[in-house]
């Protein structure tokens, strides 16, 4: 009776692990393709072994003492409760044990935190909920965009079925070459974040206002994926990193096109618009940089996140609503987007607001953005 | 506590403490406090009569617990042992107030020897703010208001010879009290009320000089934080500390200890000394290096 | 009214028992709320903002809550009577370092119903997200206030009491264990306390009076609020261990009949665990970029943790052996606990070598560590203590096989949430998250089922407190053979209400 019942949870379990199955199950470090990444997997193993060894032997003795010396089996006890001897053998041994760990961790840790001579330096900047790079010096430079998760609400949300990189997929990847040393210098623009790529082993908290670095050298190319580390309030789970390592001919195109592309998109400021392209375009804009917190329908999540529909500001001058979606409003989740949408964006997205959800304010053309930058 | 002591100091009968409502009044007390400070924090005016329904309830709750102790303390139901307990009770207190300080000048020290110069290394200057230097007093890269910092040798030495006076005059007391010189004993109590009380006018002067003159405010970045909330909660023990020092003045003036039998005035006393100490303190941090 | 204004210290002992289980059941349903949504990636039954809500509340219910006050508990009802005193040194006191407990879980608890909620910040309460909550997290940061009031007067009339209380005769070194854990842990809440009030009155003053004490812009730091939290923070996590280590010290030796072995080392031990956790606390921030200097540092201090905790580990060991030992339900706790406690400890030990922590640092597997030396370890030695003195408290046995059945079923299903967690940690799961990527649905599934099992064996165990106060059999002065303090010893069962009158003289 006992006996099946164990037997059928057992089944249960093993039913749950091969339905899980379908999608490899993960229980160990990702496959390391970095030097760090590598010291760091070697490390784990010398210790996790080394901390096996201690444990049973510890737990022998005590599973021994369990087993034999049962007062059901007639033990007694003996009275003795002191020995010098022993005491300061096992103070001294694991001390031991422990200066031999320190040696080769302490070696890595040294090599992991020198970012020093670079072939290449990305800057890359947390935003709720987001990810800015900006290729700062090497191949590149000037290199400037912005990450977003790429998975779709219905599979967060809805029913639908979840592919395969489920929140692990963004629309602009970080391209990097194999084989260079990079590095990342990490900030951001509101709260903490922290930039992850576990197949790297490397993992930087990014401290509003203050630079942080790390570094990474790839030696295979691939996509690698990771995701922010520090909770950083209502998406944290949903702001992943993902990083493209591509031979360095590769890069050279990549670098060639993305300049083209920005050169594209570049456009005159001064242009004036029509208000139903720019309302098409800023329905665009807003779906990818104001939905998470002011929601589809205009109405925000309040009191957290204020709605924009029926909103004086929305409604208001302006001016006004310029200057809180260029420069945001210090010490709310509402962050500065002057550096992070062009004019006409930003022109596109005002105007969206001002003329949906029941708003029926004047257009914002991309001049008068322009003219009230700072 | 107990009812009588040996003389080895330990207790031969015990009695506990008759229950009293006190503790759940003072705890009630601090609750509507609380609530009512977080509405009026947040906008939410109704929070006032809250905080004053509080402090009320919570003044009241003193003035009948500790009425309670002096009671029992002069009715001689006190001995050397429960003596030992308020002590011990004390000097823990106290301790505990020393890390509570400990907390702000960490933060002092914090931004002065690591994140203001953070900010302005060369590639923070390069990548985030232009142009700002590392210059204490600093209120920080984004900071663009002008204004001054307090210096060490005008009101603030001023005070520090205040409040170590004071410290003297304690001793003073202390010392007329032993000798059971009632009258020098309430002089020189009285004297140290007094130069706390004059320090405390002189803060409040200085603290109206900082917001007018030097426009230094308690938003003036990190020095205006540090500044002001380590003087500030420094300030608040010194008012706590003085209005301490009063009540024991109106025991000693009601013929209240003797010369071997007077913990009240010394644990406030200690705790005067720990005020002293702390700011010397700020003294020497906040004001003069 | 007699449980208001009580100055007994049994009175207020039963009083934080209690007021700790309701505790645990509600961080706990939180916990199973966490489970519920992690069942299967997607969102399913909350937004990730109540999620994250959730997330904190659990946590400082949990710690300040549930785990802290169970062990005041136990400090109130055993210390009288283990070093021969008639009550507390401050009675009336007591009672109110008890009753600031339920206005401050009060405030907790409301800030649920606040406009925007409880905070999602983790219970951590990391600046600058702390700024952009609303109004619950003003409700919390004054909970945190009253809650340190609570535990620095508790602690003050801990020290007194042991320093000035004990009867004719009971030397420090005479004193048992537990009561030497107690000593010192109190020194640890003294001390750690008021820091952590000074962290949050400052993230209260950036909240709302305009000071940059972390923000980069007025020359503050973020970072700087981590560095005082985890002055506080790690002291902390001793603090809940240490009480759970003087429990075991109690238990192990009674149920193997045998004394304390090395009772001197453990009180050195012990003491140096209190020190070294003052020079740790950045092992917490190694992903915050600190300098290499500073990194190493804390690291080499970590480690020198591990040996101190090993003596006890030793000790403990070393007192089972030879012994003549029975597996009553406290046993079975105990052994439990030393086993598992020191599977976190290990775990603790690979976090802190930075390479590594910078690895797995805010992943499931430091979920795994924690919980190992929170659950197992502190939770598992309050469960030991239950059992052990609830004959005493009540005068009742309770039942002897249904105990067991607890024990093993909570055994069985801790293992089930947490073990995989390590799994998840390691393959690269984020904490504080609502949702995740599909590697990681199987083991999140195992989590989740013991989750829930955990929470069922909990209801058993509260039937068998219940059951053991209503109608468990007389227990005699003394049911465990092989213990040794007081309060078996001098005194009959149930305790009278008020003890030693006249001290008990000790040889
Ligand atoms: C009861 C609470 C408790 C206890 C006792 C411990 C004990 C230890 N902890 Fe743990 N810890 C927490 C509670 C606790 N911890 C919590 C709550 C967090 C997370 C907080 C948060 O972020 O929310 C945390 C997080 C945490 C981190 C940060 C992880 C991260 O966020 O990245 C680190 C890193 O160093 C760490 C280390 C240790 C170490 C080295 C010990 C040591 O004390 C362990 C020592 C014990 C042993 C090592 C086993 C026994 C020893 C032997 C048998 C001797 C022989 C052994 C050798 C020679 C190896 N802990
Ligand atoms: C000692 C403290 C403690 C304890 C006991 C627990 C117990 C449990 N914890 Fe705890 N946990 C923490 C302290 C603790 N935790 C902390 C500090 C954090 C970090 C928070 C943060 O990140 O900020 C955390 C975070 C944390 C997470 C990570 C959340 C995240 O990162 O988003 C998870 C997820 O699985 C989890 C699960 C559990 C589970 C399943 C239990 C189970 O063991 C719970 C079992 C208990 C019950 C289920 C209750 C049973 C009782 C009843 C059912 C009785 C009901 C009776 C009546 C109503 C009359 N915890
Ligand atoms: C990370 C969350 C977040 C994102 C993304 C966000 N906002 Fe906001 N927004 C806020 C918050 C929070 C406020 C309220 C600030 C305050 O309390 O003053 C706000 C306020 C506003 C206001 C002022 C409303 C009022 O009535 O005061 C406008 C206009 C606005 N946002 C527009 C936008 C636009 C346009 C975008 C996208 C380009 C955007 N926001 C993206 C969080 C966000
Ligand atoms: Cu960004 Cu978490
Ligand atoms: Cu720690």
């Amino acid at each position: 009776m006992r006996g099946t019942r164990i037997v059928s949870v057992l089944a249960g379990l093993a039913g749950l692990a091969a339905s899980g199955a379908a999608h490899a199950i993960a229980w160990y470090f990702q496959t390391p393709v970095s030097g760090i990444a590598r010291d760091i997997d070697q490390l784990h193993q010398v210790i996790m072994w080394l901390i096996i060894v201690i444990f049973v032997g510890v737990f022998g003795f005590m599973f021994w003492a369990c087993y034999a010396h049962r007062k059901s089996k007639g033990h007694r006890a003996e009275q003795f409760h002191e020995n010098t001897t022993v005491e300061i053998l096992w103070t001294v041994i694991p001390a031991l044990i422990l200066v031999i760990i320190a040696w080769p961790v302490t070696k890595t840790v040294i090599a992991q935190k020198d970012t020093a001579a670079p072939e290449l330096t990305i800057k890359v900047t947390g935003y709720q909920w987001k990810w800015g790079y900006d290729y700062l010096r090497g191949e590149g430079e000037g290199i400037s965009f912005v990450s977003m998760l790429a998975t779709p609400r219905e599979q967060i949300e809805g029913g639908a079925r979840k592919g395969e990189n489920y929140l692990l997929e963004v629309d602009n990847e970080m391209v990097v070459p194999v084989g260079k040393k990079i590095r990342v210098i990490v900030t951001a623009a509101d709260v903490i974040h922290a930039w992850w790529v576990p197949a790297f082993g490397a993992k930087q908290d990014a401290i509003p206002g203050f630079l942080r670095d790390t570094w990474f050298r790839v030696d295979r190319p691939g996509t690698y994926r990771g995701q922010c580390t520090e909770l950083c309030g209502k998406e944290h789970g949903f702001m992943p990193i993902v990083v493209r390592a591509v031979p360095a001919e590769d890069y050279t195109k990549w670098v060639g096109e993305r300049k083209q592309a920005m050169a594209a998109v570049a456009e005159d400021p001064s242009k004036t618009w029509k208000v139903d392209e720019l309302v098409a375009r800023g329905e665009k804009v807003y779906a990818a940089n104001c939905v998470a917190c002011h929601q589809a329908s205009g109405r925000g999540a309040p009191p957290a996140f204020p709605p924009l529909a029926g909103s004086k500001v929305v409604n208001g001058p302006e001016p006004g609503q310029i200057d809180v979606v260029l420069n945001g409003r210090p010490n709310t989740a509402m962050q500065a987007f002057g550096k992070q949408l062009s004019d006409t964006d930003i022109a596109a997205v005002i105007t969206f607001t001002r003329k949906s959800w029941g708003n029926k304010a004047s257009e914002v053309q991309p001049a008068e953005v322009k003219a009230r930058r700072k | 506590m107990a009812q009588s002591a040996s003389p080895s100091g330990r207790q031969q009968h015990y009695a506990v403490p008759s229950p009293m409502p006190w503790p759940i009044m003072g705890s009630t007390a601090l609750f509507l406090m609380a609530l009512g400070a977080a509405f009026v924090f947040n906008g939410m005016l109704a929070g006032w009569a809250s905080i004053a329904a509080g402090f009320v309830l919570l003044l009241y709750m003193m003035a009948r617990w500790f009425g309670e102790v002096i009671g029992e303390s002069e009715g001689g139901k006190y001995g050397g042992w429960e003596d030992g307990s308020f002590r011990w009770g004390m000097s823990l207190f106290i301790f505990s107030e020393v890390m509570f300080f400990a907390a702000f000048f960490g933060a002092l020290f914090w931004t002065r020897v690591m994140s203001v110069p953070d900010l302005a290394s060369i590639e923070s200057n390069a990548l985030m703010w232009p142009g700002f230097d590392a210059h204490w007093p600093s209120a920080g890269p984004a900071f663009l208001e002008k204004f001054q910092s307090m210096g060490a040798w005008g009101l603030p030495a001023i005070n520090t010879a205040l409040l170590l006076s004071s410290g003297v005059t304690v001793t003073f007391a202390h010392w007329a009290l032993i000798r059971n010189d009632r009258a020098k004993l309430l002089v020189w109590l009285a004297l140290t009320v007094l130069l706390g009380a004059t320090f405390l006018g002189v803060q409040a002067y200085e603290y109206g000089h900082a917001y007018s003159a030097l426009n230094l405010k308690l938003s003036t970045g990190v020095y205006g934080s540090t500044f002001f909330m380590l003087t500030g909660f420094h300030g608040f023990h010194v008012t706590i500390g003085a209005i301490m020092l009063t009540v024991i003045w109106f025991r000693c003036l009601k013929g209240h200890f003797n010369p071997d039998h007077h913990f009240a005035f010394e644990g406030v006393a200690w705790y005067w000394h720990f005020v002293d100490v702390v700011w010397l303190g700020l003294f020497i941090f906040v004001y003069w290096l | 009214m007699r449980w208001i204004t009580t100055t007994n210290h049994k009175d207020i002992g039963t009083l934080y028992l209690w007021f700790s289980f309701i505790m645990f059941s509600v961080g706990g349903l939180m916990a199973v709320g966490i489970r519920m949504e992690l069942f299967s990636p997607g969102l399913q039954v909350m937004d990730p903002d109540f999620f994250n809500q959730l997330t904190t509340m659990h946590g400082l219910i949990m710690v300040f809550g549930a785990i802290m006050p169970v062990f005041v508990g136990f400090a109130n009802w055993q210390i009288p009577m283990m070093i021969g005193a008639p009550d507390m040194a401050f009675a009336r006191l007591n009672n109110w370092s008890f009753w600031l407990l339920p206005f401050a879980a009060t405030l907790l608890v409301l800030s649920f119903f606040m406009p925007g909620g409880a905070p999602g910040v983790g219970w951590t309460m990391y600046a600058p997200l702390t700024v952009q909550m609303g109004i619950g997290m003003d409700l919390t940061i004054f909970a945190v206030h009253i809650l340190g009031m609570s535990s620095i007067l508790g602690s003050i009339n801990i020290i007194t009491t042991i320093l000035n209380m004990r009867a004719p005769g009971m030397t420090l070194m005479k004193m048992p264990l537990f009561v030497w854990t107690w000593l010192i842990t109190a020194y640890l809440l003294v001390a750690a306390m008021p820091v952590l009030a000074g962290a949050v009155t400052m993230t209260l003053t950036d909240r709302h009076f305009g000071t940059s004490f972390f923000n980069a812009a007025g020359g503050g730091d973020p970072v700087l609020y981590q560095h005082v939290f985890w002055f506080f923070g790690h002291p902390e996590v001793y603090i809940i261990a240490l009480p759970g280590f003087g429990v075991i010290s109690q238990v192990i030796p009674a149920f193997s009949r045998k004394p304390l072995f090395g009772y001197a080392s453990m009180v050195y031990a012990t003491s140096a665990i209190a020190i070294i956790s003052f020079i740790v606390w950045a092992h917490h921030m190694y992903t915050v970029g600190m300098p290499v200097t500073g990194q190493l540092f804390f690291m080499y201090a970590t480690m020198l943790v591990a040996v101190p905790t090993g003596v006890k580990v030793f000790n403990w060991v070393a007192t089972m052996w030879k012994g003549s030992l029975t597996f009553e339900t406290p046993m079975l706790f105990a052994c439990g606990f030393l086993f598992m406690f020191t599977l976190g400890g290990f775990t603790g030990l690979v976090l802190s070598l930075v390479p590594i922590d910078i690895q797995v640092h805010d992943t499931y597997y430091v979920v795994a560590h924690f919980h190992y030396v929170m659950v197992a370890g502190a939770l598992f030695a309050a469960f030991a203590g239950i059992y052990f003195w609830i004959p005493k408290w009540t005068g009742h046995m309770y039942n002897e096989t249904l105990g067991k059945i607890h024990f093993w079923l909570t055994l069985v299903f801790f293992n089930m949430i947490f073990f995989v967690q390590h799994f998840l940690g390691l393959a690269g799961m984020p904490r504080r998250i609502p949702d995740y990527p599909l590697m990681f649905e199987t083991w999140n599934k195992i989590s989740s089922l013991g989750a829930f099992g955990m929470g069922l064996a909990q209801l058993l165990f509260l039937y068998v407190v219940i059951d053991c106060i209503r109608k468990g059999a007389p227990a005699p002065q003394k049911p465990w053979e092989g213990a040794d303090s007081l309060e078996w010893t001098h005194l009959p069962t149930p305790v009278p209400y008020h003890t030693f009158e006249t001290p008990p003289v000790v040889k």
